[in-house]
Order: structure tokens, then C-alpha cells, then sequence
């Protein structure tokens, strides 16, 4: 704990910032000892406003947790009523998609690493474990326990070398490794990947109650499960002594150097555990869309994963949460809108923009990147400060510009 | 001999596609460090455009054909103009967010071509002499590559000449170098900055239009999977150097080609493992300025 207090001790005074007033050191000590912290980084109030932040945490909970035994009908966002496979399968896939953009917040929110090859871990999820399941005759868990042997020393071995550069440079090279796996799982090498056609699940050493139409609902409990997990791990690895040091480095790199830790064993360390959550996630996808498609490895999985974490609010985990299920579902819907028979009768200048849900989606976030810095969470923030009548510093998105300034 | 000439050519033809993409980003990265995920949507309208003209105006004639080139290049210019004018001039000191919007700028101009245009690739028609081949030592060589390798290295003098010689040129050199310094001269440097990007805009359409002639194709994806590629040359080459981007571009062509053809089509495959290996031993590229 003394760790904590110390940095976010540091962090808030010594920092010459040139263009840095109160609010940008004030946001500085909250980004530091803020969410999780221990004593030191605490406002009055905050505390019974955690304890409601996680009580509500816990009734959402277990609200998914019955959702399959209820019927209830969300029109306009869910597909049917809720106990019904396509909703309870839409839900299980914002739900995963919620967790790899919380393990992707472990990057870039957490140790201000801006990776554009996050895909190639989700996919070494999938293909790993669908390959292994595909030609060795073993059960689940064990294939589950191979995969997960190959990200780690993949994971290793791109860190590695990725994390030489930083900032821009970092981002460019970590799309260049991805791209390499993308492309060897389009080459469909010995016709082990399937290519473009992907590959379907192989089920003789499944368990049961994952395979099939009526067990979605098992997929769906596996899925929550996942996204809880994913969440108690990425706060404690947030609240441990390695997260708090790769926020610190995030925030001041030769600071950190200078007290004689190592910056770049915490990137790697964070890179590895953010590759290997993603992962496990990927082979939980694979079993709920029992296939692989070249998608969940390609570039754009990553930049999904980035669009999610920025429209939730960089720097947040529920934030991230929310980004992932707002962006999965309104895909999903918005897709469901382009083919309908509305949009197909419009005039070509209407029709062609609306009938594309990624044309909406990119001008949404455009549009979220210049008007609402902070993202969903950010902005829910500012206008709850609104209403406290306090005015302390948040910053949501400025954080990574700080990351880039002491990266250049 | 001859596949190794044939090889060689093929790798310079699609150096040259690389060099027009990675010029713009390495001069743009170079004085404003923004890394421009749109530039492969750049390259794609330029291609579209170009196309759409000569599909109007029948394609089998070298007026149309050096037309197309202009109209592309125009095309490409003004979508980089506008986007450095109405969203990056916006964002000046925030990289991330300039860097993000420029990705989902791509995601939408992207899915807007796809809407326009259709995912499938469209097949084109230039004029019947870039079907023929040139004899260069027993390698028949398809005359397009010479097409694009002659465009580049235009475009790579005509960049030498503005940088070395004209006053823009020389602002835009002393603004990589060291921007607040230009700043504090007085000299307003987002002039520059409009500029830098409306260049590299247009070398892109440029690249578009050759690309579809390299290729033989238009798509939504072109500009995307050659802007992977272009990034890798950058980073090879050094963030923010002409020159380096131009050596790199050719290497990293090259190599891809005989990896392809040697070593059982693990071209791209090879291109990152150089990029690791540059990484490894000289973190900021050939011609980077050491941090």
C-alpha cells in the first residue's frame, strides 16, 4: 500500500508539465491512485460511492445470471425475448466482446500501450485451440491448457520485441506481427485453418452441455462467467503493485527507470497477461460461434477492441464494459437495419451510408474522439460531477496523449 | 537469370506502390507525428476515381490513362485536405486522438466505397501496351512495372526538389527537424501542415491508380493492405525520412518477391521478420534520427 500512496504522492507534485495547470495534476494523482486505490488517493464520499458502484456491479450481475430463466422483451435491442437462443447468443457475444475490450483497457488504459495486434492473441485463442481440437484426440481442458502454453510464449516473443519502440512506433509494429498471423491463417498452410472459409468447430471431445442450439443458454452462463473473471483480474492486476507501476510508467517512464525499476519488464508483464485473458476469452468465442473465421484475427478485431475501449472511456473499466456491449449490439442492430426493407427503399444517398453499419459506427466514433473526450464513461462522469457541484479534474482520453508525450 | 530479372522488376514495380504510400506517411509522421490510418483510404478513393474516369472515357488510350493519374492524384489530395482541415486541425498536439480519428475515418470511408463501389474487386483495362512485356536479359518483363517504377521515381525527385529547393520545401524540412523552433521564427507552421498532408494525399492517389494497374483491380481493400506494408516500410526506413522510406519501400518489395518466390510464398511472412530484426539492432530504423 505504501507503494501506492508514493507514486500518486509523486505523480501529482513533482511533474513540470508545460502546458499542465491544477486540473492536469489533480488528474494525475486520481489516474494514479485513483480507481481501487488504497487510502491515500480517497475523497470523502468516495467510499459508500464505491461500495454503491459495486453493490449495483453485483445486482447487474445477477440479473445476467436469471435473464435465461426470464422473458423479457427489449424491442429494438434485443432480437426476441431474452431467454430465446438469439438473444441469449447476441448477449453471450457483447459479453465476450465486453471482456476482450476490458483486457485491452489492460493495455492501453492501464500501461499506456497503444497495440494495434491485440487480434493476434484473441485469434491464437480460436484457431489454437479449434487446430488442437481438430487433430488430437484430447478433452477440452487439456486443449485449453495447450492453447493457452502457445500465446504465452507467443505473447513473450512479440512483446519482446515490440516493446524495443514505443508510442507510434509500438502501435505500427505490433499491426505488422498481427498481420503476419492474419496472413498465415489466410495462406491455410497443409489446409489446417480453413483460409477464408474458416473452420468449424470439432465437437467429439466436447462436453455436452457446450454443444448445440439448445445449450446456448450454457454458453451464454460460460460467457458472463468469463466477463466477471476477466473483470476481478484486470481490478486486482489494477490494484497490484505491477499495475500501479505500469500506470506510473505510463505517466513517466524515466521517473520510474530513475527508482530503479524496470519499466520494460511491467509492459511485458502486462502485455503477456492482457494476450493470455484475450485468449481464453478467443477459445470461449470459438465455442460459442462453433467455428473460426479469419475475422477474429484480423486487424480489424483490434481496432474494434480500440473502438469500444475509447467510445466506453479510456481509462475506465466500466467503460470498457459498456463500450464493448454498446458496439456489439448496435452493430448487430445496425446491420439487422441495413437489411431491412426501409432502408432498402430509400434514394442511393441514403440508402448507401445507412445500408454500412461500419460507415455509422466510424462517424459515431469520430465523432465521440472531437466531442466527447472521455468517451460514455467520461461523459456520465462530468455529468455526475455536474451535479455534486464538485469540479475535480477527470480526464478520460487525455491520458494516452501523455503516454505518447513521454514515449516521443 | 531471367526469373531473378523478372523477380527484381516485379519487386521495384510494387516498391514503387510502397514509396507512394509510405512517402506521404513518413512526412506527415516526420512533422506532425501523426500516424494517418486514413492514408490507405486515400489511395483508394484515388483508385476508384481514376478508374471511374477512364471506364467513362475508354480506358485502352494513354491520354486517358495519364488523366486518370491526375484526376486519382486530385482525388487523393483533396480527401487529405479535408480531412487535415476539418478533423485533424482540430486535434494539433493530441497524437492518440488524431490517430484514432484518422482510424475511424477509414473505417467509414471504407465502408462508404463498399456501399458505392461493392466488395468485390472490380477488374480494369489500361492501355493494351501494359499487357505486352519487355525483353531485359531473356526476363519478359510486363511493361506496367515500368509504368509505376517511372511514376515513383518521379514523384520521389519532384519530392527532393520541393523539400531541398523551394521555401514550403524548406519550412516543412525545419519543421521535422524541430517544429517549435520553426514556430518561434515566426513561421506559422500548420500552413505546412495542411500541405504535408495534401502531398502525401496525392502521392497516394497516384499509388492508387498504378495499384490498380499493378494489380489489375479496384477494391474497398486496396488501400488497406497496402498501408500495412507502407507502415512497415516507415518504420524500417525511420519514422519521418524520405530517403529512408524510398530505400525501404524497394528492399522490402524486393525481398517479399524472392521470399514469395523461393521460399514458398512466405513473403509477408519474411517482410515482419525483417521489420523484427531492424527492431532488434536499430530501433529507429535505417535513417532515423537516434531519439
Amino acid at each position: 500500500m505504501s507503494t501506492e500512496t508514493d507514486t500518486s504522492s509523486t505523480g501529482g507534485s513533482a511533474q513540470p508539465a508545460a502546458d499542465g495547470g491544477a486540473a492536469r495534476r489533480s488528474r494525475k494523482a486520481d489516474v494514479v491512485g485513483g480507481p481501487g486505490a488504497g487510502p491515500g488517493g480517497a475523497r470523502p464520499g468516495a467510499g459508500a460511492r464505491r461500495l454503491v458502484a459495486w453493490a449495483s456491479g453485483a445486482a447487474g450481475v445477477l440479473l445476467l445470471v436469471l435473464l435465461p430463466l426470464l422473458n423479457i422483451s427489449l424491442p429494438g435491442v434485443l432480437p426476441g425475448p431474452s431467454y430465446t437462443p438469439g438473444s441469449l447468443q447476441l448477449l453471450a457475444m457483447s459479453m465476450l466482446m465486453a471482456a476482450a475490450a476490458l483486457t485491452y483497457h489492460l493495455l492501453l488504459g492501464v500501461a499506456g500501450l497503444l497495440s494495434f495486434g491485440h487480434a493476434l492473441y484473441f485469434g491464437a485463442g480460436v484457431y489454437g485451440l479449434a487446430i488442437i481440437l481438430q487433430n488430437f484426440d484430447i478433452p477440452l481442458l487439456p486443449a485449453m491448457g495447450l492453447t493457452l502454453l502457445v500465446v504465452i510464449v507467443l505473447a513473450h516473443v512479440v512483446g519482446s520485441i515490440s516493446l524495443r519502440v514505443s508510442g507510434i512506433p509500438f502501435a505500427m509494429v505490433t499491426l505488422a506481427f498481427a498481420q503476419a498471423g492474419s496472413v498465415i491463417v489466410g495462406r491455410n498452410p497443409d489446409g489446417r485453418t480453413g483460409g477464408d472459409e474458416g473452420m468449424t468447430l470439432r465437437t467429439d471431445n466436447l462436453p455436452d452441455f457446450l454443444v448445440g442450439v439448445v445449450n446456448t443458454r450454457n454458453l451464454y452462463w460460460l460467457a458472463l462467467a468469463v466477463l466477471v473473471a476477466v473483470f476481478v483480474i484486470v481490478t486486482w492486476v489494477q490494484s497490484s503493485r505491477a499495475g500501479h507501476t505500469a500506470a506510473a510508467v505510463r505517466e513517466n517512464e524515466l521517473r520510474v527507470r530513475v527508482l530503479g525499476l524496470q519499466p520494460y519488464l511491467v509492459k511485458l508483464l502486462i502485455f503477456v497477461l492482457s494476450a493470455i485473458l484475450v485468449s481464453v476469452i478467443g477459445m470461449v468465442f470459438l465455442l460459442l460461434q462453433s467455428g473460426a473465421v479469419p475475422r477474429a484475427i484480423s486487424s480489424d478485431l483490434t481496432i474494434m477492441l480500440l473502438v469500444m475501449v475509447v467510445l466506453g472511456g479510456v481509462g475506465s473499466r466500466w467503460g470498457a464494459v459498456v463500450g464493448g456491449v454498446f458496439y456489439t449490439i448496435l452493430d448487430q442492430r445496425l446491420t439487422t437495419l441495413a437489411n431491412s426493407e426501409a432502408v432498402k427503399s430509400l434514394p442511393d444517398i441514403l440508402r448507401v451510408p445507412l445500408s454500412e453499419p461500419l460507415f455509422i459506427l466510424g462517424t459515431l466514433f469520430i465523432l465521440v474522439v472531437l466531442f466527447l473526450p472521455g468517451g460514455l464513461a467520461g461523459t456520465a462522469e462530468r455529468l455526475a460531477q455536474r451535479r455534486r457541484g464538485t469540479s475535480a479534474g477527470s480526464g478520460g482520453t487525455e491520458t494516452p496523449q501523455d503516454i505518447l508525450e513521454d514515449a516521443a | 537469370m531471367s526469373t531473378l530479372v523478372l523477380l527484381l522488376f516485379t519487386g521495384l514495380g510494387l516498391g514503387a506502390l510502397y514509396f507512394l504510400v509510405a512517402a506521404g506517411l513518413s512526412l506527415i509522421y516526420g512533422l506532425m507525428g501523426v500516424l494517418n490510418f486514413a492514408h490507405g483510404a486515400f489511395l483508394t478513393l484515388g483508385a476508384f476515381t481514376g478508374w471511374e474516369m477512364a471506364r467513362r472515357a475508354g480506358s485502352d488510350n494513354w491520354g486517358v490513362f495519364l488523366l486518370s493519374l491526375v484526376i486519382g492524384a486530385a482525388a487523393g489530395a483533396a480527401f487529405a485536405a479535408f480531412t487535415e482541415f476539418v478533423l485533424i486541425r482540430r486535434l494539433y498536439q493530441r497524437h492518440i486522438e488524431q490517430v484514432l480519428v484518422t482510424l475511424g475515418l477509414s473505417l467509414a470511408a471504407v465502408a462508404l466505397f463498399d456501399g458505392t463501389w461493392g466488395t468485390d474487386p472490380v477488374y480494369i483495362q489500361g492501355p493494351a501496351w501494359f499487357k505486352d512485356t519487355t525483353d531485359i536479359l531473356g526476363a519478359r518483363v510486363p511493361n506496367d512495372r515500368f509504368v509505376c517504377i517511372v511514376a515513383a521515381l518521379l514523384v520521389l525527385l519532384a519530392l527532393v526538389f520541393f523539400l531541398k529547393k523551394t521555401r514550403y520545401g524548406m519550412i516543412i524540412r525545419a519543421g521535422v527537424e524541430n517544429r517549435s523552433m520553426v514556430t518561434a521564427l515566426g513561421i506559422d507552421v500548420r500552413k505546412a501542415f495542411t500541405l504535408v498532408f495534401t502531398i502525401g494525399g496525392a502521392a497516394a492517389g497516384l499509388g492508387g491508380v498504378l495499384a490498380s494497374h499493378y494489380f489489375g483491380y479496384v477494391s474497398p481493400m486496396l488501400g488497406g493492405s497496402l498501408l500495412i506494408f507502407a507502415f512497415i516500410v516507415t518504420v524500417i526506413g525511420g519514422l519521418g525520412s524520405l530517403t529512408g522510406a524510398a530505400i525501404a519501400a524497394v528492399a522490402v518489395a524486393v525481398l517479399q518477391q524472392f521470399a514469395n518466390f523461393y521460399l514458398g510464398g512466405t513473403g509477408d511472412f519474411v517482410v515482419v521478420l525483417a521489420l523484427a530484426l531492424v527492431l532488434l539492432f536499430r530501433p529507429t530504423g535505417l535513417l532515423g534520427r537516434t531519439a
